[in-house]
């Protein structure tokens, strides 16, 4: 265990708006760790989505797009392709990815972009106000599944981390979380490892984070985290999916 | 080079790579897939970059981050794609990132038709998607214009950081014509180190670029708002091209049409022009910038009686044209939406059925 | 070597998830209000703690932080 802990260099002092307990806190700061132990900052273009992480480029020190909702991984193609030297990142929560941009994450995996996703699934619309989600549980209460989510009438929460390895394009598709200390450094070794594969040049790469949102479910930050450890986990199951080798 | 028969797409295809555009991105749809076909075999020869993309939407957003990071870029479509695109289209604009978008128009609406037509005027130039912006707008004639206006659209939207649109139609797309591509229309893309997200190392920056169109301040989206607003005053002054036909004689009618339609108007009016009846044409080149002014002092020369807006479509750029003469003549619209287009015979009856 | 342990009181929002995962339960809650309106933690029992990093690791918003300092002057809690 490292004795000492410092703010990572490519983030910045900002002070994040995220409410207390939001893990997009411990996201961004694993990101920012890798890329500072990638030393890829000064060529590195991240893209932002539509959601409570479009800020995301006030807190990550390097050149950013904003994206429209679910367009991101369409735009990190675009950057991509013409400037294969850029490493290229998108930052998507699940309304984002799961829900308007599923179109776009799926071909952009299918093609073998090789951009790195980072894909955080809370179960719910943050920023929008509590919605269900594509990612929502079986009988969880939402500002839109006032009743919980009536899987008869919706369906069953989509897993992208499994959906995106039944595509045969080889890519690295990994599920982690940020709940507790010890999933977290595993999720900082899949995220680094995932924007190595980039730095490579070898596949497309998606690290999905199951992650909290204590606002919208109504919870305390600690009553999250146990939640999301007791329902989250046993449906979204953490590992390795998929990896180029 | 002299002069080469080309199909409309390819040589708005070619048009490109000779501007010194060399990404594209797009999806295919009739009546233009021949500009993806052919430049999926010209980009790699050149070193260029071509994908098809899943979607119009999608290949409008590849579109938005080649173009926030710096690299000149285009697509093509026909309106049912640009429909799609329209929502990128509204965000590029809004931060101000240079791109270029071909629109060959088809009938509409909905699935409509796949022949030629200028259905999509409005959408062109009222702006199709969300927030007060405009494109700068350009509709040729014919292939050769259709190349040239090409090769100037890339160097305009560097220079107003600004969507330029290309509208022409299935017949310029589909037809035949000699082309040259003109050596002086070649331009060099302009340096964007100032704002495009092209990586810190890049521009030896310590400071981030961020290519963004949310303003969440009200005061702050305002400026911004007033910022875009300015560039289209801009172009009003300094990009507004049209051209007058047969404008300095002492007409009886004063035609405005543009692209495809306004060459079967210039034909109606020499044949007119032999059986001794005079009548003149302002023929826009750029939908935006109008040429409000010009067609306001064709409309109230002394010999001229009525104006007609003839357009492949129910009457739309007849509202502009309307705003134009502010009611000094009677202004009718002539138009078929379905594809056929108008003979010049029909257009010598019209004139002379109000003469 | 020692190593000074500090909390940015006017980053930390209170949420308490340091307080769940800190094996000696050093932290706690204080009573006095930051700036922005949010009870942030400090370290109650700091002689415990043994700088062992999972409150740093656990945070969301990268409040608290750990460097090595030279001296043997007992390192004291910057808040």
């Amino acid at each position: 265990m490292a004795k000492t802990f410092q703010k990572p260099e490519s983030l910045t002092d900002r002070y994040m708006h995220y409410c207390p307990g939001c893990t997009h806190g411990v996201i961004h700061r694993l990101v920012a760790e890798a890329i500072d132990e990638l030393g890829i900052r000064k060529r590195t273009v991240g893209i932002a989505p539509v959601g409570c992480a479009v800020m995301v480029y006030d807190y990550i020190a390097c050149d950013f797009q904003e994206a429209a909702h679910g367009r991101a991984p369409a735009m990190a193609t675009g950057i991509k392709r013409v400037r294969p030297d850029l490493i290229v990142f998108t930052y998507q929560g699940d309304g984002d990815l799961a829900s308007i941009g599923m179109g776009e994450i799926v071909h952009a995996a299918n093609r073998g972009e090789k951009f790195t996703t980072i894909f955080v699934n809370n179960a719910i619309y943050g920023m929008t106000g509590g919605q269900m989600a594509p990612t929502t549980m079986p009988g969880q209460k939402t500002t839109t599944s006032p009743m919980g989510r009536n899987v008869d009438e919706v369906g069953m929460p989509i897993r992208i981390a499994e959906l995106l390895s039944s595509l045969v394009t080889p890519g690295y598709i990994t599920r982690q979380t940020v709940i507790r200390p010890k999933y977290i450094l595993k999720a900082k070794e899949a995220i680094k490892r995932a924007f190595a594969y980039q730095v490579e040049g070898k596949c497309f790469s998606l690290v999905e984070v199951v992650s909290t949102c204590p606002t919208n479910w109504g919870m305390t930050p600690v009553e999250a985290v146990d939640w999301a450890e007791k329902t989250m986990l046993p449906y979204y199951r953490l590992g390795d999916f998929k990896t180029p080798e | 080079m002299g002069k080469v028969l080309m199909k409309g797409n390819e040589a708005i295809a070619e048009a490109a790579v000779r501007a010194g555009c060399l990404n594209y991105f797009a999806y295919p749809i009739t009546p233009q897939s021949e500009i993806a076909e052919y430049l999926s075999r010209r980009l790699p020869e050149v070193g260029g970059v071509f994908l098809q993309g899943e979607s119009e939407v999608a290949v409008g957003y590849m579109i938005f981050g080649a173009s926030g990071c710096g690299q000149r870029v285009f697509t093509s479509t026909s309106s049912p794609g640009f429909s799609l695109m329209s929502e990128a289209v509204s965000y590029i604009t809004g931060a101000e990132c240079p791109a270029v978008f071909v629109n060959i128009v088809r009938g509409g609406p909905g699935l409509g038709g796949i022949l030629p037509s200028q259905a999509d005027y409005f959408q062109a130039v009222k702006g199709g998607g969300h927030g007060d912006y405009h494109l700068l707008v350009m509709a040729p004639d014919g292939v050769q214009e259709a190349v040239e206006m090409m090769m100037m659209a890339f160097p305009l939207a560097e220079k107003y950081r600004n969507p330029v649109l290309i509208l022409g139609d299935g017949l310029i797309g589909q037809m035949m014509e000699p082309v040259e591509f003109p050596e002086n229309l070649r331009s060099e893309p302009t340096n964007k180190d100032d704002w495009a997200s092209n990586g810190m190392a890049t521009r030896n920056s310590d400071t981030p670029n961020l290519v963004k169109s949310l303003f969440l301040d009200p005061r702050a989206l305002n400026d911004h708002n007033l910022k875009l607003k300015a560039k289209y005053e801009r172009m009003m002054r300094e990009d507004l091209r049209y051209e007058a036909y047969n404008a300095d004689t002492d007409y009886q009618a004063l035609i405005v049409s543009f692209g495809t339609m306004s060459r079967v108007c210039r034909t109606a009016i020499d044949a007119l022009k032999r059986q001794g009846i005079e009548v003149g044409m302002i023929r826009p080149q750029t939908l935006f910038p109008f040429p409000e002014k010009a067609i306001h002092e064709a409309a109230i020369r002394p010999s001229c009686k009525v104006v007609l807006s003839i357009e492949l479509n129910m009457g739309q750029m007849l509202e502009d044209v309307q705003r134009a003469v502010l009611g000094e003549r009677p202004v009718h619209w002539h138009g078929n939406a379905g594809g056929d287009i108008p003979s010049p015979e029909d257009i010598m009856d019209l004139v002379k059925s109000f003469l | 070597m020692s190593y000074q342990f500090s909390i940015d009181a006017e980053r930390c929002k209170g949420c308490g998830l340091c307080l769940t995962v800190c094996p000696k339960k050093v932290l706690q809650l204080s009573d006095t209000v930051n700036s922005v309106g949010y009870y942030p933690v400090y370290r109650a029992r700091p002689e415990d703690c043994n700088y062992c990093g999972l409150c740093c690791i656990m945070c969301p918003d990268v409040a608290i932080s750990i460097t090595e300092i030279q001296s043997t002057k007992d390192q004291t809690e910057v808040s």
